[in-house]
């Protein structure tokens, strides 16, 4: 297991300097970072001096090596635009969109998971078969549209929940949470159902197909024959082992989970990391966007290889050796 | 040959699965729809001297203020809410095609190599492919869309290929290793056939089926990740019909109660996407040997 576990480190460290080169690369040539640290109004010799205070005119694997090194500090530089070091930019919308994003899983994994077990005991009946075809309509619709219809009934005609912002959030020194709040929790409801509702049609149908294997198996008709209450026979020998590809899934779609919260920030006008990575785009700031890209590899590495752990204690028949 | 395949099972089932019927009548619709869409269409949405300011914001025909032609209202442009989404299905249809069908074909290659070599070829495109997807096709056609300087059509379906390729790349390298076993296989390679000849004749055609869904369900995603990214503005630019963009210009006047700015289109996109869905849905079930279908 601890072999595991290294090996898995190093391929992580190794995919983070891959999209690191990459980042890299980009920054080099998308415009010379001399002409905006200089000004433009620079002589040519004030240029070629802040080439030099900066290491710019230095070969280009020692520049890298260079920016390798500031990363590991969690130096990414500046933003070209507000003047201030991008990771602390980006830090501070961390909490809106890791509380946005952690509603959304939970959503999507309590209500996905307990509406396959529902349909899988009786795929037949009627309601099973309405909850089956709102699944499918839930998953042909993209999470943007889904975001702009439920502000159109619940704030703009019904208009009993909020169709932007965060609401007022208590700032507890080192975390600004909408979690403590009326106004905050009212604020999350729709943009965490929109992140969620893609994630919960996967992992709902995924629950269905497979408590449907499961339910055939032998073990489990001994179990009913046993004479277990059904909550045992169904929780505990059943759906035990439809939680592996189940957790799975949760933990792979947590870069698409990544993705659509940019959507779903954009629309609820969340003051999130998404929000703000598009605003960087539209306005083509560099070290913001490059710091977005490596610190969510790092999220998404880290949680795969925490997926891949949670595994081991859910099947005990995987061993890494 | 005829008789035969009106009563083969795959047309049999065809016609007695309401989804299957459902799904391809939809998608006959659009792909109908988008191709005849200037003859279609009251108006060319992107021909600027047919387009006037003074109709911008017209409600829907049926509507009081409704005016001819312009059958679904206009947009904040003037231009018809209905052939702009003719025009619009247009470019969805286009990065959908676009995309499975490069994408498909260079994944498809790769996964034919890498299960058929094996070795260190086959290990870096399957740890690739795990990288890939843990990142997820979404983010990062919208991450090389961001850092790309150039907006376009065919930019938008380079980007979502070098995001999606790896799933066809993984169905396929799964598939060629469960066929590479049989016995025909061997016998092949007894009769002396090449790499060659044995990679095309033989492996290619019995391992691509489960591509066929791939490739359908992909194409639903690929549709909507079109709209997404339009939405989000750094897919296809403004001077091109999209209904993701269609739906972002709307989405600010939803307040002021102009809903078929949305509506329309977002209602096309999703029966566009759920006639790919149904129809995949059938695919799937009848390519899979391991479901008896129930009657």
């Amino acid at each position: 297991m601890f072999a595991y576990i290294t090996r898995r480190l190093i391929q992580g460290v190794v995919v983070l300097l891959a999209v690191s080169f990459i980042c890299f690369i980009i920054f080099m040539y998308s415009g010379d970072p001399v002409i905006s640290l200089a000004g433009r109004y620079a002589t040519l010799q004030e240029r070629e001096e802040v080439r030099k205070a900066f290491g710019l005119d230095k070969p280009f694997y020692v520049q890298y090596v260079r920016f390798i090194a500031n990363a590991a500090q969690g130096n990414f530089g500046k933003s070209y635009v507000s003047r201030v070091p991008a990771l602390g930019l980006i830090m501070e919308r961390f909490p809106a969109t890791a509380e946005l994003a952690v509603s959304a899983i939970f959503l999507a994994f309590t209500m996905g998971v307990g509406l396959g077990v529902l349909v899988s005991l009786k795929p037949y009946a009627f309601r099973n078969r309405l909850i089956m075809t709102g699944s499918l309509v839930n998953i042909s619709m993209p999470t943007f549209l889904m975001g702009i219809l439920l502000i159109m009934i619940f704030a703009v005609y019904l208009g009993i929940l909020p169709p932007f912002g965060r609401g007022e959030t208590v700032d507890l020194g080192f975390w600004r949470t909408g979690f403590l709040s009326w106004s905050g929790i009212k604020h999350l409801i729709l943009p965490a159902f929109t992140l969620g509702m893609y994630q919960l049609a996967v992992l709902l149908r995924l629950t269905r197909a497979g408590m449907r294997e499961v339910l055939t198996e032998e073990y489990i008709k001994t179990a009913w024959s046993k004479g277990l209450p059904p909550r045992k026979v169904i929780f505990k020998h059943a759906l035990r082992n439809v939680m592996i590809p189940v957790v799975t899934m949760t933990g792979l779609q947590f870069g698409e989970l990544i993705a659509f919260s940019i959507v779903t920030e954009t629309i609820f006008q969340w003051p999130g990391m998404g929000n703000l990575l598009l605003t960087s785009i539209y306005e083509g700031d560099q070290p913001v966007i490059v710091t977005y890209i490596m610190l969510t590899a790092l999220i998404i590495l880290s949680l795969n290889i925490i997926v891949d752990i949670l595994y081991a204690f859910l099947n005990p028949k995987i061993r890494y050796e | 040959m005829n008789r035969r395949f009106f009563k083969s099972k795959i047309v049999h089932d065809y016609f007695h699965d309401p989804s299957a019927i459902v799904g391809s009548f939809l998608l006959v619709i659009f792909i109908v729809g988008t191709a005849f869409a200037p003859w279609i269409a009251p108006q060319n949405p992107y021909d600027l001297e047919k387009v006037s300011l003074e109709h911008f914001l017209t409600p829907p025909i049926w509507m009081e203020e409704g005016k001819a032609p312009f059958l679904l209202g206009t947009d904040d442009q003037g231009r018809g809410i209905f052939s702009t989404i003719l025009y619009g299905c247009r470019t969805s249809l286009i990065v959908g095609f676009g995309v499975v069908l490069i994408a498909g074909t260079f994944g498809v290659t790769m996964g034919l190599l890498a299960g058929y070599y094996g070795g260190t070829f086959d290990s870096v495109t399957m740890r690739l492919a795990d990288i890939f997807f843990s990142f997820s096709t979404t983010l990062m056609a919208f991450l090389l869309l961001g850092l790309f300087k150039q907006r376009g059509v065919l930019i938008v379906i380079l980007a979502i290929c070098i995001a999606d390729w790896v799933r066809y790349a993984r169905t396929m390298r799964g598939s060629v290793l469960q066929v590479k076993e049989e016995a025909y296989i061997l016998a092949a390679k007894a009769t002396g056939a090449g790499d060659f000849r044995l990679l095309i004749r033989h492996l290619l055609p019995n391992a691509i089926p489960p591509i066929f869904v791939v490739m359908a369900v992909d194409m639903a995603v690929v549709i909507m990740l079109e709209a997404t990214l339009s939405f989000l503005g750094v897919g296809v630019p403004l001077t091109e019909p999209s209904l993701g963009m269609m739906i972002s210009i709307g989405k600010d006047y939803v307040y002021a109660g102009m809903w078929w700015l949305v509506v329309f289109p977002g209602a096309a996109l999703f029966f566009l996407v759920i006639g790919i869905n149904l129809f995949a849905d059938w695919l799937r079930e009848e390519l899979n040997p391991k479901i008896e279908r129930r009657e």
